[in-house]
């Protein structure tokens, strides 16, 4: 369906038949408000609460010294170090001179200089088109588009320009030099045009690779590889986790592998899947199911869409393993709603009950 | 002898209760109208432009005072609810271009055509929606124009095709109305508006060739308020003469803080297209006091003197009351007047967005695809369902 593109999206599935215990029926009531429809009188009340709670990893020591920062602080951090090791790269996009609508490339200007840190015209087919060409010559292109919802115009240069590139021209030429960032992902007021994530749009499309962390720590490591790899990328940002992800961040420059998903939470009866801010609902549907089913989960954050980290999802031949068909937990088959964006998104309550009904399966 | 000197200090009481101003119309005569000198318009590829002189009615004057003021009133009181979070999401406010809505729509009929992006609470209201269902769709009740599932960024009405949020996208829909306005033989044209930021997409160029090269009806405005956002237009366009832009396509730059300027120029505008002479561009010099969004506090990219000044010396609903003030068309009194009745009717319309009802759940499915039966939407996981009907 034509929505794929507004999902933040996680997967369950069930790889062995675990405790059969049912449930015993909402203890925290409380909790389960986020369901309710608004009702008349009294419905036109204030929202609202995250669906999430950022869940900080432990503080990795194997980089150096460590400073706290937020998302977007580790982003400027990592484009810091790109601009300082590599003299071709360069930044451009709208906004990024003063430091971008969410701070990414604060101070960047002053310090590398109005040549490499520069404002484009309102125009995203010709920023992406415009770094393809950087990148061809040779240089380093880090372009940013405002929001993901505006990638459109530019998804004809990406898929077939960028994607192409090397495959055309029978790897004569390639535009790997360039990467491409935009703030994604839903963000409680957003609507229709500030809250999508385009990822699936462009996961069926061979020659280029989207990347979405779901942390300051994994951000830094994953962009500063996003920008050093021979292939064109797509790096998007969880616009909601800019400012309440915080977490102990090496300063000197360090990559994470693209490719590689990453098991965060061994466990043996279902397997959850999820990307970006989704990892952080699941984690919590993981110990909800804990606690109340008896069910352990295992907790695996793709990291890269395209390429994805098969071997690691699929460790045996698991389609004939399964105890249960795999569950896809994901926004609505509609666009982004402005009002009903509270039901819209994949909770951790709609995450809780599809694990539910796969158990009982 | 008491009872009459009773009666008669009670007539006097009541008469001093009236308001002065309904005692002062009166006995004032009004003239019927008034000849103003308009700014000349920079022309592009044109012989003659819009008149220099127009002619303002009494009762036209009031009706575009009292527009101007209720669309300011409006976007205050939207900033008002926003600070007070009844109203989330984005929120683009024309405080400051009145001027542009209430003079396009004076310059055009009602079976024309508008479309413009997202800081359209303005047209919405001139193309003919009450206050109170702008508002409404504002706080995303189900008395908004949208039944609340739009927003600020989407609203429509009839002969009115939004409300786009996407820079630069509605350009080329504009085109495509006005092609079916020529089809259609009935002498329609269409407005298609979009700012300064969006004239630098590549789809507006696509446009300007399609409409120059089928002669569409279709009247290209560029709001020009000198900000994209936050940057200047200096610093984004490499020419800033947005009304030669369009290149094969006649331009004119009209002073878009003057209502009677805005009005001539789209009278005239409309015309030529009307003779089937092709697409016609105008630029509309104009300005917007608040930031881009209510997320823009506005002074950062600008200097509070400038809008100072700006409010100072060119605020359209000040040039109006002036003009027909020292002309007059009116009294201070009289326009203080439709000021409170315009408040009241604003606070009645906050008053109803707030308390209206949000649109019930059930809703969240509908309208997706046009379709007869009813069918499912896959919720969040498989096992949720809802009804799209259409």
């Amino acid at each position: 369906m034509a929505a794929v593109a507004s999902r933040t999206a996680g997967l369950l599935r069930l790889r062995a038949a675990g405790a059969e215990r049912r449930w015993c029926g909402p203890r925290c009531a409380g909790l389960v408000q986020g369901f309710l429809p608004p009702g008349g009188e009294g419905a036109a009340q204030k929202r609202r609460v995250a669906h999430f709670t950022f869940q900080p990893d432990p503080e990795s020591l194997q980089y150096g010294q460590t400073q706290k920062m937020n998302l977007f602080q580790s982003i400027t951090s990592a484009l810091d170090n790109s601009l300082a090791k590599d003299p071709t790269a360069v930044i451009f996009g709208e906004d990024v001179a003063f430091g971008g609508v969410f701070r990414c490339t604060v101070g960047l200007r002053d310090k590398y200089g109005k040549d490499r840190v520069f404002n484009t015209p309102l125009c995203e087919q010709g920023i992406v088109g415009f770094g393809i060409g950087i990148a061809v010559t040779g240089a380093t292109a880090i372009a940013e588009i405002q929001f993901a919802d505006y990638i459109f115009p530019a998804f004809d240069q990406i898929v077939n320009e960028a994607a192409k590139y090397r495959y055309r021209s029978g790897d004569l030429f390639n535009c790997g030099s360039l990467t491409i960032r935009a703030p994604w992902g839903c963000v409680g007021h957003g609507a229709l045009y500030h809250s999508q994530s385009p990822e699936a749009f462009f996961a069926h499309c061979p020659g280029i690779k989207v990347v979405i962390p779901r942390s300051p720590f994994q951000a830094k490591g994953l962009l500063l590889s996003c920008i050093e790899d021979k292939n064109p990328c797509i790096f998007f940002e969880p616009k909601i986790l800019y400012r309440a992800a915080v977490e102990q961040v090496p300063v000197e420059p360090y990559k994470i592998p693209l490719s590689q998903a990453e098991v965060i939470q061994e466990g043996s009866d279902v397997t959850l899947v999820a990307w970006g801010t989704q990892v952080h609902v699941i984690r919590e549907v993981a110990s909800m199911a804990r606690e109340k089913l008896g069910v352990s989960c295992e907790i695996i954050d793709l990291r890269t869409i395209v390429p994805w980290d098969v071997d690691t999802v699929c460790k045996e031949e698991c389609f004939l393993n399964l105890e249960a068909p795999i569950s896809r937990v994901c926004g609505y088959d509609t666009p982004f709603p402005h009002i009903f964006e509270p039901f819209y998104i994949p909770d951790k309550w709609k995450c809780y009950d599809a694990l539910r009904k796969m158990i009982n399966y | 002898m008491r009872k009459m000197l009773a009666a008669v200090s009670r007539v006097l009481a009541g008469a001093a209760q009236k308001p002065a101003s309904r005692v002062l119309i009166a006995s004032r005569n009004f003239a019927n109208d008034a000849t103003f000198e308009i700014k000349r318009c920079d022309l592009h590829r044109l012989e003659e432009g819009p008149p220099v002189t127009t002619v303002l009615t009494r009762e036209d004057g009031l009706k575009y005072y009292r527009m101007m003021q209720t669309v300011r009133r409006m976007e205050l009181k939207a900033d008002q609810l926003y600070k007070q979070k009844i109203i989330r999401g984005f929120c683009h406010l024309c405080d400051g271009q009145e001027a542009c809505c209430v003079g396009l729509e004076a310059g055009i009929n009602p079976t024309d055509h508008l479309i413009t992006a997202y800081r359209a609470h303005g047209f919405t209201f001139t193309r003919g929606l009450p206050v109170r269902t702008i508002l409404a769709e504002l706080t995303g009740r189900r008395g908004g124009c949208a039944k609340g599932k739009g927003g600020s960024m989407h609203m429509y009405a009839k002969n009115f095709y939004g409300g786009n949020g996407i820079v630069g996208a509605q350009v080329p829909l504009g085109a495509g109305i006005a092609l079916a306005c020529k089809y259609n033989g009935k002498d329609e044209v269409c407005l298609t508006l979009y700012g300064d930021g969006a004239a630098n997409q590549g789809q507006i160029f696509e446009a300007y060739n399609m409409a120059a090269l089928w002669k569409l009806p279709c009247i290209f405005i560029c709001e020009n308020n000198r900000y994209g956002m936050g940057t200047s237009v200096e610093r984004a366009a490499a020419s800033t003469d947005y009304y030669k832009r369009g290149d094969f396509i006649p331009g004119l730059r009209v002073d878009g803080m003057d209502i009677l300027c805005v009005r001539e120029a789209t009278k005239f505008a409309a015309a030529y297209c009307r003779s089937g002479k092709g697409p016609i561009l105008m630029e509309l010099q104009t300005y917007r006091y608040h930031g881009h969004s209510m997320s823009d506090p506005g002074v950062s990219y600008r200097t509070r003197e400038e809008i100072q000044e700006v409010r100072s010396k060119s605020d359209p609903i000040m040039l109006l009351k002036d003009r027909m003030v020292n002309s007059n068309l009116a009294s201070v009194e009289e326009l203080k007047e439709i000021d409170v009745e315009v408040r009241k009717e604003i606070e009645d319309a906050a008053q109803f967005a707030t308390a209206d009802p949000e649109p019930p759940l059930e809703e969240l499915g509908y309208h997706i695809y046009s379709s007869d039966p009813p069918f499912e939407v896959r919720g969040a996981n498989q096992w949720i369902k809802f009804k799209s009907v259409s």
